[in-house]
Protein backbone atom coordinates (compact mmCIF):
# COMPACT_ATOMS: atom_id res chain seq x y z
CA UNK A 1 0.00 0.00 0.00
CA UNK A 2 1.16 3.39 -0.76
CA UNK A 3 2.61 5.61 1.89
CA UNK A 4 0.55 8.46 2.59
CA UNK A 5 1.97 11.64 1.05
CA UNK A 6 3.80 14.04 3.87
CA UNK A 7 2.86 17.13 3.74
CA UNK A 8 6.68 18.58 5.35
CA UNK A 9 8.02 16.63 3.21
CA UNK A 10 10.95 18.32 1.64
CA UNK A 11 10.66 19.30 -2.44
CA UNK A 12 13.43 16.96 -4.39
CA UNK A 13 14.89 19.72 -6.48
CA UNK A 14 17.76 17.79 -7.38
CA UNK A 15 19.26 14.33 -8.23
CA UNK A 16 22.75 13.12 -8.06
CA UNK A 17 23.34 10.72 -10.53
CA UNK A 18 27.40 9.81 -11.11
CA UNK A 19 27.74 8.31 -14.18
CA UNK A 20 31.09 6.05 -14.40
CA UNK A 21 32.19 3.85 -17.57
CA UNK A 22 35.54 1.95 -17.79
CA UNK A 23 37.10 2.22 -21.47
CA UNK A 24 39.50 0.58 -22.66
CA UNK A 25 41.13 3.04 -25.33
CA UNK A 26 43.67 2.08 -28.12
CA UNK A 27 44.96 4.49 -30.25
CA UNK A 28 45.30 3.61 -33.51
CA UNK A 29 48.37 3.00 -35.67
CA UNK A 30 49.34 6.46 -36.98
CA UNK A 31 48.43 8.34 -33.18
CA UNK A 32 51.30 5.61 -31.56
CA UNK A 33 53.61 6.34 -34.05
CA UNK A 34 52.94 10.08 -33.10
CA UNK A 35 53.14 9.89 -29.59
CA UNK A 36 56.20 7.13 -29.58
CA UNK A 37 57.62 9.86 -31.72
CA UNK A 38 57.09 12.93 -29.76
CA UNK A 39 58.77 11.16 -26.76
CA UNK A 40 61.97 10.62 -28.99
CA UNK A 41 61.08 14.57 -29.66
CA UNK A 42 60.29 14.25 -33.57
CA UNK A 43 57.25 15.81 -34.95
CA UNK A 44 55.85 13.35 -37.31
CA UNK A 45 53.34 13.73 -40.32
CA UNK A 46 50.95 11.95 -42.71
CA UNK A 47 49.82 12.48 -46.01
CA UNK A 48 48.65 10.50 -48.77
CA UNK A 49 51.08 10.68 -51.45
CA UNK A 50 54.71 12.57 -51.79
CA UNK A 51 53.51 16.11 -52.65
CA UNK A 52 50.32 15.88 -51.01
CA UNK A 53 48.82 17.82 -48.07
CA UNK A 54 50.63 16.83 -44.31
CA UNK A 55 48.90 16.59 -41.38
CA UNK A 56 50.17 16.73 -38.44
CA UNK A 57 49.62 15.35 -36.22
CA UNK A 58 48.78 12.16 -38.62
CA UNK A 59 45.38 11.59 -39.34
CA UNK A 60 44.99 8.17 -40.91
CA UNK A 61 42.83 9.48 -43.43
CA UNK A 62 43.27 12.65 -45.95
CA UNK A 63 40.10 14.09 -45.31
CA UNK A 64 40.44 16.39 -48.95
CA UNK A 65 40.00 13.03 -50.37
CA UNK A 66 38.68 10.27 -47.90
CA UNK A 67 42.17 8.49 -49.00
CA UNK A 68 44.13 6.68 -46.68
CA UNK A 69 47.08 8.99 -45.32
CA UNK A 70 49.74 6.02 -44.95
CA UNK A 71 52.96 7.88 -45.94
CA UNK A 72 54.68 9.06 -42.60
CA UNK A 73 57.03 12.25 -42.67
CA UNK A 74 59.50 13.82 -40.09
CA UNK A 75 58.99 17.94 -39.71
CA UNK A 76 61.27 19.95 -37.91
CA UNK A 77 60.60 21.78 -34.64
CA UNK A 78 60.25 25.05 -36.45
CA UNK A 79 56.99 26.88 -37.58
CA UNK A 80 55.40 30.06 -37.36
CA UNK A 81 52.44 31.60 -35.56
CA UNK A 82 49.15 31.73 -37.62
CA UNK A 83 46.91 33.37 -34.87
CA UNK A 84 47.59 33.88 -31.22
CA UNK A 85 45.43 34.87 -28.18
CA UNK A 86 46.52 35.82 -24.95
CA UNK A 87 44.55 34.45 -22.13
CA UNK A 88 43.45 36.58 -18.94
CA UNK A 89 41.09 34.07 -17.58
CA UNK A 90 42.09 32.26 -15.38
CA UNK A 91 41.55 28.19 -16.27
CA UNK A 92 40.03 26.34 -13.14
CA UNK A 93 42.91 23.72 -12.10
CA UNK A 94 45.48 24.53 -15.18
CA UNK A 95 48.34 25.16 -13.75
CA UNK A 96 49.38 27.89 -16.24
CA UNK A 97 48.42 30.94 -14.46
CA UNK A 98 47.45 34.27 -16.88
CA UNK A 99 48.11 36.08 -18.83
CA UNK A 100 49.44 33.61 -21.40
CA UNK A 101 49.73 33.34 -24.82
CA UNK A 102 47.91 29.91 -26.96
CA UNK A 103 48.89 30.12 -30.65
CA UNK A 104 47.87 28.28 -33.66
CA UNK A 105 50.99 27.33 -34.86
CA UNK A 106 52.06 25.88 -38.70
CA UNK A 107 55.32 23.71 -38.67
CA UNK A 108 57.66 23.71 -41.35
CA UNK A 109 56.42 21.62 -44.00
CA UNK A 110 53.20 21.11 -42.46
CA UNK A 111 49.93 21.72 -44.25
CA UNK A 112 47.46 22.19 -41.18
CA UNK A 113 47.57 24.08 -37.97
CA UNK A 114 47.89 22.94 -33.76
CA UNK A 115 47.50 25.23 -30.97
CA UNK A 116 50.18 25.12 -28.26
CA UNK A 117 51.63 27.71 -25.78
CA UNK A 118 53.78 30.85 -26.57
CA UNK A 119 56.76 31.75 -24.35
CA UNK A 120 60.40 32.89 -24.33
CA UNK A 121 59.34 36.89 -24.94
CA UNK A 122 56.92 39.37 -23.65
CA UNK A 123 53.53 38.65 -24.67
CA UNK A 124 53.27 42.30 -26.22
CA UNK A 125 56.18 41.34 -28.62
CA UNK A 126 54.56 38.67 -30.39
CA UNK A 127 53.04 38.71 -33.77
CA UNK A 128 51.33 36.87 -36.51
CA UNK A 129 53.78 34.82 -38.85
CA UNK A 130 56.40 35.09 -36.09
CA UNK A 131 58.97 32.23 -36.08
CA UNK A 132 59.09 29.67 -33.69
CA UNK A 133 60.54 26.86 -32.20
CA UNK A 134 59.72 23.77 -29.86
CA UNK A 135 61.46 23.81 -26.10
CA UNK A 136 61.53 20.32 -25.42
CA UNK A 137 61.45 18.91 -21.69
CA UNK A 138 64.95 17.46 -21.29
CA UNK A 139 64.53 13.90 -22.66
CA UNK A 140 64.37 11.95 -19.27
CA UNK A 141 61.24 13.56 -18.50
CA UNK A 142 59.22 12.92 -21.94
CA UNK A 143 56.44 10.42 -21.81
CA UNK A 144 53.85 9.84 -25.05
CA UNK A 145 52.69 13.38 -24.29
CA UNK A 146 52.29 16.78 -26.09
CA UNK A 147 53.37 17.90 -22.89
CA UNK A 148 56.85 17.05 -24.03
CA UNK A 149 56.85 20.44 -25.59
CA UNK A 150 57.15 23.37 -22.74
CA UNK A 151 56.22 25.53 -25.33
CA UNK A 152 57.22 27.43 -28.53
CA UNK A 153 59.47 30.07 -28.34
CA UNK A 154 60.37 32.95 -30.77
CA UNK A 155 63.41 32.54 -32.92
CA UNK A 156 62.76 35.71 -35.64
CA UNK A 157 60.38 37.97 -36.41
CA UNK A 158 57.89 37.47 -38.63
CA UNK A 159 58.39 36.31 -42.39
CA UNK A 160 55.00 36.54 -43.75
CA UNK A 161 52.10 38.83 -43.58
CA UNK A 162 49.04 37.91 -41.67
CA UNK A 163 46.98 38.55 -45.22
CA UNK A 164 49.04 36.03 -46.92
CA UNK A 165 49.12 33.62 -43.97
CA UNK A 166 44.84 34.19 -44.05
CA UNK A 167 45.48 32.92 -47.75
CA UNK A 168 47.48 30.06 -46.98
CA UNK A 169 45.25 28.65 -43.98
CA UNK B 1 6.94 12.85 -53.73
CA UNK B 2 9.64 11.03 -55.53
CA UNK B 3 10.79 7.49 -55.18
CA UNK B 4 13.94 6.55 -53.33
CA UNK B 5 16.39 3.60 -54.42
CA UNK B 6 18.97 2.09 -53.10
CA UNK B 7 22.12 1.56 -55.12
CA UNK B 8 24.80 -0.22 -53.36
CA UNK B 9 25.61 -1.24 -49.57
CA UNK B 10 28.99 -3.01 -48.38
CA UNK B 11 29.70 -3.47 -44.80
CA UNK B 12 33.18 -4.29 -42.98
CA UNK B 13 33.90 -7.75 -41.51
CA UNK B 14 32.13 -8.23 -38.21
CA UNK B 15 34.77 -8.53 -35.59
CA UNK B 16 34.27 -8.84 -31.54
CA UNK B 17 37.47 -6.68 -31.63
CA UNK B 18 38.66 -4.42 -34.03
CA UNK B 19 41.78 -3.75 -31.99
CA UNK B 20 43.96 -1.06 -33.01
CA UNK B 21 41.69 -0.33 -36.20
CA UNK B 22 39.60 2.50 -35.39
CA UNK B 23 36.54 3.81 -36.74
CA UNK B 24 37.10 6.33 -38.91
CA UNK B 25 39.96 3.81 -40.71
CA UNK B 26 37.07 1.01 -40.72
CA UNK B 27 34.83 3.80 -42.23
CA UNK B 28 37.57 4.65 -44.70
CA UNK B 29 37.83 0.78 -46.35
CA UNK B 30 34.02 0.15 -46.37
CA UNK B 31 33.17 4.00 -48.18
CA UNK B 32 35.85 3.46 -50.88
CA UNK B 33 34.64 0.16 -51.40
CA UNK B 34 31.13 0.53 -52.36
CA UNK B 35 32.41 3.98 -54.30
CA UNK B 36 34.62 1.72 -56.59
CA UNK B 37 32.19 -1.05 -56.45
CA UNK B 38 29.27 1.22 -57.80
CA UNK B 39 31.80 3.08 -60.32
CA UNK B 40 31.25 6.95 -58.81
CA UNK B 41 32.89 9.35 -57.11
CA UNK B 42 32.59 10.76 -53.25
CA UNK B 43 31.52 13.85 -54.94
CA UNK B 44 28.83 12.69 -56.87
CA UNK B 45 27.38 12.63 -53.61
CA UNK B 46 24.43 15.63 -52.86
CA UNK B 47 23.92 14.55 -49.11
CA UNK B 48 25.80 12.20 -46.98
CA UNK B 49 24.18 11.18 -43.01
CA UNK B 50 25.52 8.94 -40.79
CA UNK B 51 24.74 7.32 -37.44
CA UNK B 52 26.82 6.56 -34.63
CA UNK B 53 26.64 6.86 -30.75
CA UNK B 54 29.41 8.27 -28.78
CA UNK B 55 28.96 6.70 -25.74
CA UNK B 56 30.48 3.60 -27.82
CA UNK B 57 33.53 5.66 -27.90
CA UNK B 58 33.42 7.24 -24.68
CA UNK B 59 34.01 10.47 -25.79
CA UNK B 60 31.80 13.65 -26.79
CA UNK B 61 31.98 14.70 -30.37
CA UNK B 62 33.57 11.12 -31.44
CA UNK B 63 31.19 10.82 -34.39
CA UNK B 64 33.02 13.80 -36.04
CA UNK B 65 36.44 12.39 -36.25
CA UNK B 66 34.70 10.03 -38.21
CA UNK B 67 33.71 12.51 -40.90
CA UNK B 68 36.96 12.62 -42.46
CA UNK B 69 36.27 9.23 -44.20
CA UNK B 70 34.26 11.08 -46.98
CA UNK B 71 36.29 13.38 -47.48
CA UNK B 72 34.50 16.58 -46.32
CA UNK B 73 36.49 19.58 -47.08
CA UNK B 74 35.98 21.68 -49.37
CA UNK B 75 32.54 21.42 -46.94
CA UNK B 76 29.51 19.41 -47.76
CA UNK B 77 26.37 18.68 -46.69
CA UNK B 78 26.02 16.27 -43.89
CA UNK B 79 24.42 15.45 -41.29
CA UNK B 80 24.48 12.93 -38.18
CA UNK B 81 21.80 11.20 -35.96
CA UNK B 82 22.56 9.82 -32.51
CA UNK B 83 20.54 6.44 -33.67
CA UNK B 84 21.22 3.56 -36.03
CA UNK B 85 22.20 4.08 -39.47
CA UNK B 86 18.44 3.37 -40.29
CA UNK B 87 17.50 6.57 -38.97
CA UNK B 88 20.13 8.10 -41.17
CA UNK B 89 18.38 6.44 -44.30
CA UNK B 90 15.29 7.43 -43.15
CA UNK B 91 16.70 11.32 -42.76
CA UNK B 92 18.50 10.84 -46.64
CA UNK B 93 14.90 9.38 -47.76
CA UNK B 94 13.55 12.63 -46.80
CA UNK B 95 16.19 14.75 -48.70
CA UNK B 96 15.88 13.37 -51.63
CA UNK B 97 11.76 13.16 -51.85
CA UNK B 98 11.52 16.85 -51.30
CA UNK B 99 13.81 17.29 -54.13
CA UNK B 100 16.78 18.98 -52.03
CA UNK B 101 18.98 15.80 -53.21
CA UNK B 102 19.41 13.51 -56.09
CA UNK B 103 21.76 10.86 -54.14
CA UNK B 104 23.37 10.06 -50.63
CA UNK B 105 25.55 8.79 -48.94
CA UNK B 106 24.79 7.04 -45.66
CA UNK B 107 27.04 5.16 -43.20
CA UNK B 108 26.70 3.47 -39.67
CA UNK B 109 29.64 2.44 -37.35
CA UNK B 110 30.19 0.97 -34.07
CA UNK B 111 32.97 -0.15 -32.12
CA UNK B 112 31.34 -1.91 -28.96
CA UNK B 113 34.91 -3.42 -27.89
CA UNK B 114 36.70 -0.72 -25.76
CA UNK B 115 33.64 -0.10 -23.19
CA UNK B 116 31.10 -2.62 -21.12
CA UNK B 117 28.60 -2.93 -24.04
CA UNK B 118 25.70 -3.97 -21.64
CA UNK B 119 26.33 -0.51 -18.95
CA UNK B 120 27.09 1.72 -21.76
CA UNK B 121 23.81 1.18 -23.30
CA UNK B 122 21.61 1.49 -20.33
CA UNK B 123 22.71 4.99 -20.51
CA UNK B 124 19.77 5.07 -23.65
CA UNK B 125 17.30 4.78 -20.60
CA UNK B 126 15.29 7.75 -19.13
CA UNK B 127 18.00 9.47 -17.03
CA UNK B 128 15.87 10.17 -13.83
CA UNK B 129 14.20 6.53 -13.27
CA UNK B 130 15.96 3.54 -15.26
CA UNK B 131 19.48 5.19 -16.01
CA UNK B 132 20.39 5.70 -12.07
CA UNK B 133 19.22 2.06 -11.60
CA UNK B 134 21.76 0.91 -14.20
CA UNK B 135 19.41 -1.46 -15.56
CA UNK B 136 21.59 -3.09 -18.41
CA UNK B 137 20.21 -3.90 -21.80
CA UNK B 138 20.22 -7.65 -21.24
CA UNK B 139 18.67 -7.74 -18.05
CA UNK B 140 16.14 -5.23 -19.61
CA UNK B 141 15.38 -7.87 -22.75
CA UNK B 142 15.57 -10.59 -19.69
CA UNK B 143 12.49 -8.88 -18.32
CA UNK B 144 10.69 -8.90 -21.67
CA UNK B 145 11.64 -12.43 -22.40
CA UNK B 146 10.13 -13.28 -19.00
CA UNK B 147 6.98 -11.64 -19.45
CA UNK B 148 6.40 -13.28 -22.82
CA UNK B 149 7.11 -16.68 -21.58
CA UNK B 150 4.62 -15.79 -18.62
CA UNK B 151 1.98 -15.29 -20.61
CA UNK B 152 2.88 -17.93 -23.43
CA UNK B 153 3.23 -15.91 -26.51
CA UNK B 154 6.27 -18.16 -26.94
CA UNK B 155 8.13 -20.92 -25.81
CA UNK B 156 12.30 -21.27 -25.29
CA UNK B 157 11.91 -23.65 -27.69
CA UNK B 158 10.58 -21.13 -30.50
CA UNK B 159 13.56 -19.20 -28.86
CA UNK B 160 15.91 -21.64 -29.57
CA UNK B 161 14.56 -22.41 -33.22
CA UNK B 162 15.47 -18.58 -33.96
CA UNK B 163 18.88 -19.03 -32.99
CA UNK B 164 19.15 -22.39 -34.88
CA UNK B 165 18.10 -20.78 -38.23
CA UNK B 166 19.78 -17.34 -37.73
CA UNK B 167 23.55 -19.28 -37.27
CA UNK B 168 22.18 -21.40 -40.31
CA UNK B 169 21.39 -18.91 -42.18
CA UNK B 170 24.69 -16.76 -41.67
CA UNK B 171 26.83 -19.60 -43.11
CA UNK B 172 26.09 -18.32 -46.44
CA UNK B 173 27.11 -14.65 -45.57
CA UNK B 174 30.75 -13.58 -45.72
CA UNK B 175 32.17 -11.81 -42.99
CA UNK B 176 29.85 -12.52 -40.03
CA UNK B 177 30.39 -13.62 -36.48
CA UNK B 178 28.45 -16.45 -36.00
CA UNK B 179 27.53 -18.91 -37.72
CA UNK B 180 26.97 -22.86 -37.96
CA UNK B 181 25.01 -25.69 -37.30
CA UNK B 182 22.61 -26.10 -34.25
CA UNK B 183 19.79 -28.09 -33.25
CA UNK B 184 17.34 -26.74 -30.79
CA UNK B 185 17.94 -29.78 -28.51
CA UNK B 186 21.64 -28.55 -28.29
CA UNK B 187 20.66 -25.14 -27.46
CA UNK B 188 18.38 -25.63 -25.00
CA UNK B 189 20.68 -27.98 -23.26
CA UNK B 190 22.78 -24.63 -22.85
CA UNK B 191 22.61 -23.07 -19.30
CA UNK B 192 20.97 -19.87 -18.45
CA UNK B 193 22.95 -16.66 -19.23
CA UNK B 194 20.35 -13.65 -17.75
CA UNK B 195 17.46 -15.91 -17.38
CA UNK B 196 15.63 -17.12 -19.14
CA UNK B 197 18.21 -15.51 -22.05
CA UNK B 198 21.07 -18.28 -22.75
CA UNK B 199 23.86 -16.73 -24.20
CA UNK B 200 23.05 -17.86 -27.69
CA UNK B 201 19.07 -15.81 -27.45
CA UNK B 202 21.56 -12.29 -27.48
CA UNK B 203 23.43 -10.88 -29.85
CA UNK B 204 27.08 -11.03 -29.96
CA UNK B 205 29.07 -8.01 -29.19
CA UNK B 206 30.67 -6.54 -33.03
CA UNK B 207 32.56 -3.75 -34.42
CA UNK B 208 32.43 -2.63 -37.37
CA UNK B 209 30.69 -0.28 -40.38
CA UNK B 210 28.32 -0.08 -42.71
CA UNK B 211 27.82 2.39 -45.93
CA UNK B 212 24.83 2.80 -47.97
CA UNK B 213 24.12 4.50 -51.24
CA UNK B 214 20.89 5.90 -52.17
CA UNK B 215 19.59 7.56 -55.41
CA UNK B 216 16.45 9.07 -57.45
CA UNK B 217 15.11 5.83 -59.47
CA UNK B 218 16.57 7.68 -62.51
CA UNK B 219 20.52 8.06 -60.96
CA UNK B 220 20.66 4.13 -59.61
CA UNK B 221 19.49 3.09 -63.16
CA UNK B 222 22.83 5.34 -64.10
CA UNK B 223 24.78 3.74 -61.58
CA UNK B 224 23.46 0.06 -61.12
CA UNK B 225 21.70 -2.76 -63.14
CA UNK B 226 19.60 -3.74 -60.31
CA UNK B 227 18.08 -0.65 -58.55
CA UNK B 228 16.12 -1.59 -55.39
CA UNK B 229 13.09 0.74 -54.68
CA UNK B 230 12.28 1.74 -51.08
CA UNK B 231 8.05 1.67 -51.72
CA UNK B 232 7.65 2.20 -48.31
CA UNK B 233 9.23 3.58 -45.06
CA UNK B 234 7.93 4.62 -41.56
CA UNK B 235 9.44 4.90 -38.26
CA UNK B 236 7.34 5.04 -34.41
CA UNK B 237 8.06 4.90 -31.11
CA UNK B 238 7.00 3.80 -27.74
CA UNK B 239 7.17 5.45 -24.14
CA UNK B 240 10.55 5.40 -22.91
CA UNK B 241 9.20 3.45 -19.75
CA UNK B 242 8.95 -0.07 -20.35
CA UNK B 243 6.29 -0.39 -17.51
CA UNK B 244 3.95 1.74 -19.30
CA UNK B 245 4.20 -0.60 -22.56
CA UNK B 246 2.93 -4.08 -23.16
CA UNK B 247 6.20 -5.33 -23.81
CA UNK B 248 4.79 -8.86 -25.05
CA UNK B 249 3.71 -7.03 -28.07
CA UNK B 250 5.47 -4.57 -30.80
CA UNK B 251 2.69 -2.12 -31.04
CA UNK B 252 5.00 0.47 -32.82
CA UNK B 253 6.25 -1.80 -35.51
CA UNK B 254 2.67 -3.26 -36.23
CA UNK B 255 1.60 1.24 -36.87
CA UNK B 256 5.11 1.47 -38.68
CA UNK B 257 4.54 -1.70 -40.75
CA UNK B 258 1.31 -1.09 -41.90
CA UNK B 259 2.24 2.81 -42.15
CA UNK B 260 4.75 1.78 -44.84
CA UNK B 261 2.61 -0.54 -46.52
CA UNK B 262 4.21 -4.08 -46.01
CA UNK B 263 0.99 -5.83 -46.46
CA UNK B 264 -0.35 -4.78 -49.39
CA UNK B 265 1.45 -7.15 -51.89
CA UNK B 266 2.71 -10.50 -50.52
CA UNK B 267 5.94 -10.47 -48.52
CA UNK B 268 8.55 -12.99 -49.54
CA UNK B 269 10.90 -12.31 -46.60
CA UNK B 270 12.24 -10.14 -43.71
CA UNK B 271 15.04 -8.73 -42.57
CA UNK B 272 14.21 -8.16 -38.65
CA UNK B 273 16.43 -6.06 -36.11
CA UNK B 274 15.93 -8.32 -33.24
CA UNK B 275 19.56 -8.18 -31.02
CA UNK B 276 17.58 -11.02 -28.67
CA UNK B 277 15.76 -14.13 -29.75
CA UNK B 278 12.44 -13.99 -28.04
CA UNK B 279 12.16 -9.83 -29.74
CA UNK B 280 12.14 -11.30 -33.16
CA UNK B 281 9.24 -13.75 -32.89
CA UNK B 282 7.65 -10.70 -31.51
CA UNK B 283 8.40 -8.16 -34.37
CA UNK B 284 7.50 -11.16 -36.93
CA UNK B 285 3.87 -11.27 -35.41
CA UNK B 286 3.79 -7.57 -35.46
CA UNK B 287 3.98 -7.43 -38.83
CA UNK B 288 1.89 -10.09 -40.16
CA UNK B 289 4.16 -12.15 -41.67
CA UNK B 290 3.30 -15.84 -41.65
CA UNK B 291 5.10 -18.91 -42.29
CA UNK B 292 5.59 -18.72 -45.70
CA UNK B 293 8.04 -15.73 -45.47
CA UNK B 294 11.88 -16.00 -44.91
CA UNK B 295 13.06 -14.61 -41.67
CA UNK B 296 16.75 -12.63 -41.77
CA UNK B 297 18.02 -14.75 -44.81
CA UNK B 298 21.28 -12.93 -43.65
CA UNK B 299 21.10 -14.65 -39.96
CA UNK B 300 20.22 -11.03 -38.78
CA UNK B 301 21.69 -9.19 -35.42
CA UNK B 302 22.41 -12.60 -33.82
CA UNK B 303 25.05 -13.05 -36.47
CA UNK B 304 26.54 -9.93 -36.12
CA UNK B 305 25.10 -7.01 -34.35
CA UNK B 306 27.47 -3.63 -35.57
CA UNK B 307 25.52 -1.40 -33.18
CA UNK B 308 23.91 1.93 -34.46
CA UNK B 309 24.63 -0.47 -38.06
CA UNK B 310 23.03 -3.56 -37.08
CA UNK B 311 19.27 -1.87 -38.62
CA UNK B 312 20.87 -0.53 -41.57
CA UNK B 313 22.37 -3.65 -42.52
CA UNK B 314 18.97 -5.39 -42.23
CA UNK B 315 18.06 -3.11 -44.85
CA UNK B 316 21.13 -3.36 -47.05
CA UNK B 317 21.31 -7.38 -46.45
CA UNK B 318 17.13 -7.02 -47.60
CA UNK B 319 18.45 -4.87 -50.76
CA UNK B 320 21.31 -7.39 -51.84
CA UNK B 321 19.28 -10.17 -51.88
CA UNK B 322 16.70 -8.60 -53.75
CA UNK B 323 19.85 -7.47 -56.32
CA UNK B 324 20.94 -11.14 -56.27
CA UNK B 325 17.70 -11.87 -57.70
CA UNK B 326 16.45 -14.43 -54.85
CA UNK B 327 13.81 -12.47 -54.13
CA UNK B 328 11.91 -9.12 -55.81
CA UNK B 329 9.48 -8.19 -52.55
CA UNK B 330 10.82 -7.70 -48.59
CA UNK B 331 10.26 -5.74 -45.61
CA UNK B 332 13.76 -4.70 -43.29
CA UNK B 333 13.65 -3.54 -39.85
CA UNK B 334 15.54 -1.53 -37.44
CA UNK B 335 15.54 -0.96 -33.85
CA UNK B 336 16.25 1.71 -31.54
CA UNK B 337 16.12 1.60 -27.55
CA UNK B 338 15.27 -0.75 -24.63
CA UNK B 339 12.95 -3.85 -25.61
CA UNK B 340 12.10 -2.69 -28.81
CA UNK B 341 10.77 0.85 -27.94
CA UNK B 342 11.71 2.90 -31.44
CA UNK B 343 11.22 0.63 -34.59
CA UNK B 344 11.82 1.38 -38.06
CA UNK B 345 10.55 -0.63 -41.26
CA UNK B 346 11.02 -0.44 -44.83
CA UNK B 347 9.56 -2.64 -47.69
CA UNK B 348 11.81 -2.97 -50.73
CA UNK B 349 10.74 -4.06 -53.98
CA UNK B 350 12.91 -4.88 -57.53
CA UNK B 351 11.95 -2.23 -60.40
CA UNK B 352 10.20 -4.21 -62.67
Amino acid sequence: MAEKKDPNAERVNIMYAPVNLDYRFTASDHTSRFLESIRNGQFIGSQVSEGAPVYVPPRPVCPETGLPAERLVELPDTGKVHWYTIVHIPIPDNPIKPPFVVANILLDGADITFLHLISGCDNDDIDIGMRVKAVWKPEAERTHSPANIHFFAPIDKADALAEELAKEA
Amino acid sequence: MRDVAIVNYKQTPATRDSLATNELQMLQSVIQGVIKESGVELSDMDFVCSGSCDYLAGAAFAFVEAIEAVGPFPPIKESHVEMDGAWALYEAVLKIRTGEADSALIYGFGKSSPGDLRSVLSLQLDPYYLAPLWLDTISAAALQAAQCLDKGVLSEADMAAVVSRSRANAKSVAGTQLSGDYSIEELLAEPTFVSPLRMHDCAPITDGASVMIIATPEKARQWCDTPVVISGLDNRIESSMPTLRDLTVSRSTETAGKAAGVGSKPVEFAELHAPFSHQEILLQKALGLDASVDINPSGGALAANTMMAAGLDRIGHAAKMIQSGRYTRGVAHATSGSCLQHNLVAVLEAVS
